[in-house]
Order: structure tokens, then C-alpha cells, then sequence
């Protein structure tokens, strides 16, 4: 008891004992499936047949087209995401927090909702949206135009159109408020300085407010690309599961559950993940660089 | 008070502008299809069937978990359980039985395999899937023994699908014999008369006169983008397979071209339209079906349901008859579809269950209870030739429609060939559903060369 006593008071130990939680959790549910997913990825596992195989798994991995298709869908949604999810959102942000706009809390409610919905609820109703029947509500739209009813989600434009109307509606709002949160913390010292200087609203925009927002920006940017490269639900909703016309909307999360869970290869698999892994560390390490994220600590 | 005024409006207008996207779809899928589908109905196909879970049998008999993908299944084991617990006094059982969507189901056995637990007693593996359950160390109890008493009376091949090595792992549902649905209506309005097509020639020819008559409004059918069932036809026709002996991969058949392109040619010339959805057996097949846009299609006998389940204002309407070939004299079916239930190691009462299982699919009862129920080709073609059944005028199958499905099945009994379904299958088919038809008919590229591309796929996977 007593030794309890001292260790817990011991200025040495307690701070063990209270990250002890997040330690234990990050080992068992991060490190070690990770670890587990490394040594996988050299296995042929099947029920009660496991196998070392090398690098049987990656060798297949280089060879394989549908892969290869898969890694550029995920970059094509990416980046198009990113030049839709971070410029659009920013200027939200700044009109909201300028005094042009009344009811702030309603917009910033109506834009954060659909970040709420569920995006098997979302994806099946925006299934039904695109469908190629001619009662489809973007085919009725088109109708209004007088144009034809379009395929929508067997064409690889109409169905990124389609991706990227999901995505927008269900992130503009939540990186809005990132930017929102970022906007509270600059100073508005800064703007009536910059204003006694003569400076107008755009140039007020370029010069304080964009550098100002880099943290936040750069936030946005790093999990925006792992979202991007990692996005799956949408695209399994969209096309009522893993079977997209020639795989135009394959993605390498939705190669990883293809190969793992319906076609029994969880080695395969786990490579597959690895790569995307790798992939996002190495565009995020380039880009955190490239933005000096790591250079600031050394300075401090 | 304001804000959360605010608030509540704001869950209001989202509420409301949810269920009006959903309200104004449903309308929209009826008025094109011009049916009267109700919201339950359109609830049922496929992936959007929602779980049920219904719990059968006294509560001191021993309990079994079993799992379907398909509600109208369950309510057949649960009306040969309860068959089963009259006879067997000591044996009674207590099953329950779950319904999950199609690739759910699947997925939650593929996992419960690898990790050694969480599977139910009893499980519905679908033919196109078994395959990836084969692989390994099978985690199923083989059913040799309980099957043996009625083996004699089951066609061979369907209980073949299911083996590995001798043991035979799951009980067939059905045959599954292709034929041809003709729409004996529209057939008739323009004077088409679908007794006299024997080849794809003749088929041709009704479609171009359908296509004239009509003034191109109705195709003599819809080929499939998302669905091998013609590919199947037309390799049973010849004789031919698309996997080898050993289970290789080998698609750059000569029935393939034949029937890609023949279909291309049907498209060039309006023949034929493309498969709203990928294939018939889709929501947007049915209002497809129920619109009058197409004259007829071939489809396995388990479709009857469909109509029955979708279509129930088409009574009358159609016709069933044995599929058109290439060169006569070729066989004129195909075995497609199926499901192959089996009984899980991780059970605890395996040789119970397996028993009860054996009794439900393959006894004479549970074959007739297949018809009656589902509308399947039962596994036990005596029950095609019993007058009690097939003559039975307060069937809901018989009477749907305008021919007796029986007439045809015997007529074609011994022409509906085998495709086998082994380890490659279902990288084949994906590369047809996703890929090969696509470029194919859609955008019209060349077959020879889409084959080729695929066939290099597929020997890497292999």
C-alpha cells in the first residue's frame, strides 16, 4: 500500500502512469497491427494456411494493372479535391467572418450538417440522384436544358463529377470551420494596421490573412490528403459496391477491401495497404517540408 | 433560446429535404417503369434488403444460427424446420435465422473463417462466391454422408459445384436452367411468333421486324454489361469453358467472340438496347421489363420469382421457351446461379445440423417445398414429372404464366450443360462485368483485342 502510495507520488513515475492509457491503446490498436500488417504482407494466408512467400506479394503488386488504376483514381480524387477544398472553403470562411454575412450561426450550422449525415445514407440517395434512368433527378435537370439523359456513373468525368459533388457537400462546411477557428486567432490589431497603411480588402486578404491561416492551412492540407488517397465509402456507395464500369471508381482503400475481404487475400491486402502507407507519409513528409513545418521547431 | 430556435428549424428543413430526395425518387422509378410498385417492394431487391431476424422451433430444442442473403430462403427453412421438428420428436431444433444484404453476409463468413470463430451453424454461400471459400483448409463439415441417401436422386453436377477433393461441402438449391422469357403480348401486337425461332438468326429476324413494327420503340431484348448469363449460354452451346482442367483461365473462346459480337451487331442495329443497371435481374431491369422496352430475354427459371415479386401486374403476359443456338442441334440451356448451403466446423452440433440441412434441400418434401416456395428447378428432377405438382392449377407460378415451365424443362432436360465455377471464376466474371462489356458494347471497341487484354490479366492473378 504504501509503496503504491510513493509510486504514484513519485514525480518520476506519475507521469508514466498517466500517458501509461494512451501508450497501452496506442500499442495494442496502432503498433501492433502495423507490425502485424508488415508481416502479413510477406504471407499467403488462407484458413489454417499461412505461408511465407517473400516478396511474392509486391512482385504481383508492380504487375498489376487494376493497382496501378486504382493509385490514380486516388490521386485524381486527391488533388481534385484539394484545389476544390481548400480555396473554396478559406473564402467561405473569410466572407463568414467578415461582417457582410447576418445569421453566421445558421450558415455554419447548414454547411456543417452533412458532415453529420451518414455516407451510406448520402451515397445511396446521391446513387439514386445519378442514375442513368431518365426519371433521375440530374437527368431531369439536364431535361430543363433540353439535353440528353447521360450515364453518369459510367463515364470516368460524370463520375468524378459525382465524387467530387459528394465530397464538396461533406467537407466544405468542417474545413470551414478549421479556417473559421484559424481566422478567431489572428489578430485584429493586424487588420487596423494594415488598413492605417492604406491597404484595401483583397490586399488585407493576401497579405495578412493568408500567411496568418499557414497552420491552418497546412492542417487541412495534410489530413485532406490522406482523405483523399483513403477515400472508400463514397465511391462503394455510389456504385452499390466494389464494381464500377471498367473501375472508374476504384480506389486503393476499395482494392485493399476488394482483395481482403471478398476475395479472401489478406497478405495481398496488406501489401496493398503498406503501399498506400508509404504513399501518404512520402507526400506529406515532401509537403510538410516544403512548408517549413519542421524548420519552425528548430528555430524555436 | 434564439439559437436553439434556429436549430431546430435547421434539423427540420434537413429532415424533410432527406425524405423529399427520397420521395421524389421513388416517384421517379415508378413513373418510368408506369408499375405500380410500392415502396416495399422496391425496399426488397437486392443490397437494399434490410436484416430480419426470425427465431423458429421450440425454445428446449438445440439451437442453431443459420444465415441467409435472401429473406424468402429463411422462410423456407422455417417451414422445413418445422416439418422436421414433427417428425424427429428427439431432435428438436431452435433456429435462428438472419437475412443480411449479399456481400454483408459473405464478407461476415469470409471473416469469421479466417478468425476462427463467429460463424453460424448453418450458412447460404452464393455459387459465384464459393469458390473463395474453398481456399485453404475448407472451414466447412463435409455432408458425403448425410447427402449419400439421397444422392441418386439429385443431379450430379449440382452437388459437384460444391466439392473439393471428394467431399462434398454444400447442398444445392436448385439447377438453375436458362431459358428464354418472351413477352407473348407485345410478340403477338406485332405479329412475332416466338414458337417458330429455333437459332440466334431467327432471333435476329424477329428483332429487326419487332424493331420495324414498333417504329424502333421495342427492342427484342437488352444484352448485359454487368452480367456473363449470354457468355454462359453461348460456351454451354459449344461446349465449350472459360476455365481449363486445372482451373486456368481461358476466355479468348470461339463461343465468346461469336456472342460479342453477334450482340454488337444487334446493337448496331438497334436490335437490341443495353441493360439499364448491367442486367435484367436489377431494379432498373424490372421497370425496364415492366415498360414494355424489351420483347423477351434469357434468364435462369429462378427469375420467375422476379416476376412474381416485382412484375405481379404481368400476369398472363409471359411465355417461356427453350433458349435459340447458334447451329441447330446444339443444347439449348445452361445451369446458372445458385446456392450451395453449408454447415460451418465452428458449430458445435455439426452432424444435427448437417442432418437437418440434408433433409431441407434434397429430401422429396424439401424439393417440393423449393418449387412451391422459391419457384426453383428443383435439384430432383422426379419432382419436374410428378402431375401433382406440375399439373397443380393453384400454384402461383403456374398460373403467372402463359406457358407451363415444366413443358420446357423437360423438353430441354438433357441439354442444359455445366459451366464449372472453380478458384478463377470470379476474377473472370469481374473482368467481364467491369471491363470486357463495358468497352465492348458501350463504347464499341474490339472484341479480340479487349479478350486478349483480359486474358493477360488474368494469368498474372493466376
Amino acid at each position: 500500500m504504501k509503496n503504491l502510495k510513493k509510486l504514484l507520488y513519485s514525480r518520476k513515475a506519475a507521469p508514466y502512469v498517466f500517458v501509461l492509457p494512451f501508450i497501452l491503446s496506442f500499442t495494442v490498436f496502432w503498433i501492433y497491427p502495423l507490425f502485424s500488417t508488415v508481416k502479413m504482407s510477406f504471407q499467403s494466408i488462407l484458413p489454417g494456411e499461412i505461408r511465407w512467400v517473400r516478396f511474392d506479394n509486391y512482385n504481383k503488386l508492380l504487375k498489376d494493372s487494376v493497382f496501378h488504376l486504382a493509385i490514380k483514381n486516388s490521386f485524381q480524387y486527391m488533388l481534385l479535391t484539394l484545389v476544390l477544398l481548400i480555396p473554396f472553403p478559406m473564402l467561405f470562411a473569410s466572407v463568414m467572418d467578415s461582417n457582410l454575412v447576418k445569421l453566421k450561426g445558421l450558415y455554419k450550422a447548414l454547411l456543417y450538417l452533412p458532415a453529420l449525415t451518414s455516407v451510406v445514407v448520402a451515397g445511396t440517395i446521391f446513387r439514386l440522384m445519378f442514375s442513368e434512368l431518365e426519371g433521375s433527378q440530374m437527368n431531369q435537370l439536364l431535361s430543363w436544358f433540353k439535353i440528353e439523359p447521360i450515364k453518369w456513373l459510367k463515364l470516368r468525368s460524370t463520375s468524378y463529377f459525382a465524387l467530387l459533388t459528394i465530397a464538396c457537400w461533406r467537407w466544405t462546411g468542417v474545413n470551414m470551420l478549421y479556417f473559421l477557428s484559424g481566422l478567431k486567432n489572428i489578430d485584429k490589431g493586424l487588420y487596423e494596421a494594415a488598413e492605417i497603411d492604406g491597404a484595401g480588402g483583397r490586399q488585407k486578404f493576401m497579405y495578412v490573412t493568408l500567411p496568418l491561416l499557414k497552420p491552418t492551412t497546412i492542417y487541412v492540407l495534410t489530413i485532406s490528403i490522406y482523405a483523399g488517397l483513403a477515400m472508400f465509402l463514397e465511391s462503394f456507395m455510389l456504385w452499390n459496391g466494389n464494381a464500377s464500369p471498367n473501375n472508374i471508381g476504384l480506389t486503393i482503400v476499395g482494392y485493399l477491401y476488394k482483395r481482403g475481404i471478398e476475395k479472401n487475400q489478406l497478405g495481398y491486402a496488406s501489401a496493398v495497404g503498406l503501399v498506400l502507407l508509404g504513399i501518404a507519409l512520402t507526400i506529406n513528409i515532401i509537403q510538410l517540408i516544403m512548408n517549413g513545418t519542421f524548420r519552425k521547431e528548430e528555430k524555436a | 433560446m434564439k439559437e436553439r430556435l434556429i436549430r431546430l428549424i435547421l434539423c427540420f428543413i434537413m429532415s424533410t429535404a432527406i425524405l423529399a430526395g427520397c420521395g421524389s425518387d421513388k416517384t421517379a422509378l415508378t413513373d418510368s417503369a408506369e408499375t405500380n410498385h410500392t415502396d416495399e417492394s422496391a425496399e426488397e431487391s437486392g443490397e437494399a434488403e434490410p436484416e430480419a431476424i426470425t427465431t423458429v422451433g421450440p425454445e428446449d430444442g438445440t439451437h442453431l444460427e443459420m444465415w441467409t442473403f435472401v429473406e424468402l430462403h429463411s422462410n423456407f427453412y422455417a417451414e422445413m424446420l418445422n416439418t422436421w421438428n414433427q417428425k424427429n420428436p428427439d431432435k428438436q431444433l431452435n433456429i435462428t435465422f438472419t437475412t443480411y444484404p449479399y456481400a454483408d453476409m459473405h464478407n461476415k463468413l469470409m471473416m469469421a473463417n479466417q478468425t476462427g470463430s463467429g460463424a453460424p451453424d448453418i450458412c447460404d454461400i452464393e455459387i459465384g462466391q464459393f469458390p473463395n471459400f474453398m481456399q485453404g483448409q475448407v472451414q466447412f463439415y463435409p455432408l458425403n454422408e448425410v447427402i449419400d441417401p439421397y444422392r441418386t436422386d439429385i443431379v450430379p453436377a449440382r452437388i459437384e459445384v460444391y466439392s473439393k477433393d471428394g467431399k462434398n461441402y454444400g447442398a444445392p438449391t436448385h439447377v438453375g436452367a436458362t431459358v428464354m422469357y418472351y413477352n407473348t403480348k407485345i410478340l403477338e401486337q406485332y405479329g412475332i411468333d416466338y414458337t417458330k425461332i429455333v437459332t440466334w438468326n431467327d432471333y435476329a429476324e424477329a428483332g429487326k421486324k419487332l424493331k420495324e413494327a414498333s417504329g424502333g420503340k421495342v427492342f427484342m431484348t437488352s444484352v448485359d454489361t454487368g452480367g456473363t448469363d449470354w457468355l454462359w449460354l453461348a460456351m454451354a452451346e459449344y461446349g465449350e469453358d472459360y476455365t481449363n482442367k486445372e482451373g486456368a483461365p481461358d476466355i479468348e473462346l470461339n463461343s465468346i467472340k461469336q456472342m460479342l459480337t453477334m450482340q454488337q451487331s444487334w446493337l448496331e442495329e438497334g436490335i437490341a438496347m443495353i441493360s439499364p443497371g448491367g442486367q435484367v435481374d436489377m431494379e432498373e431491369g424490372f421497370a425496364n421489363i415492366g415498360d414494355g422496352n424489351i420483347a423477351s430475354f434469357p434468364k435462369a427459371m429462378w427469375f420467375m420469382s422476379r416476376f412474381l415479386n416485382y412484375l405481379p401486374e404481368m400476369k398472363d403476359t409471359w411465355a417461356i421457351a427453350p433458349c435459340p443456338v447458334f447451329e441447330e442441334g446444339q443444347p439449348r440451356s445452361v445451369g446458372i446461379g445458385g446456392t450451395g448451403t453449408v454447415v460451418s466446423v465452428q458449430s458445435s452440433n455439426t452432424e444435427l445440423a448437417a442432418e437437418f440441412l440434408a433433409f431441407a434441400k434434397l429430401s422429396y418434401e424439401g424439393n417440393e417445398k423449393i418449387w412451391e416456395i422459391l419457384g426453383f428447378d428443383t435439384c430432383n428432377t422426379t419432382i419436374w414429372t410428378d402431375e401433382t405438382i406440375t399439373k397443380d392449377t393453384g400454384n402461383k407460378y403456374l398460373s403467372y404464366f402463359v406457358t407451363n415451365p415444366f413443358d420446357t424443362l423437360n423438353e430441354i432436360k438433357n441439354e442444359i450443360g455445366i459451366i464449372k465455377v472453380g478458384r478463377m471464376n470470379p476474377a473472370i466474371a469481374e473482368q467481364f462485368n467491369l471491363t470486357i462489356l463495358n468497352n465492348c458494347f458501350e463504347n464499341g471497341a474490339e472484341i479480340e483485342s479487349e479478350l486478349a487484354a483480359a486474358q493477360d490479366a488474368l494469368e498474372i492473378e493466376y
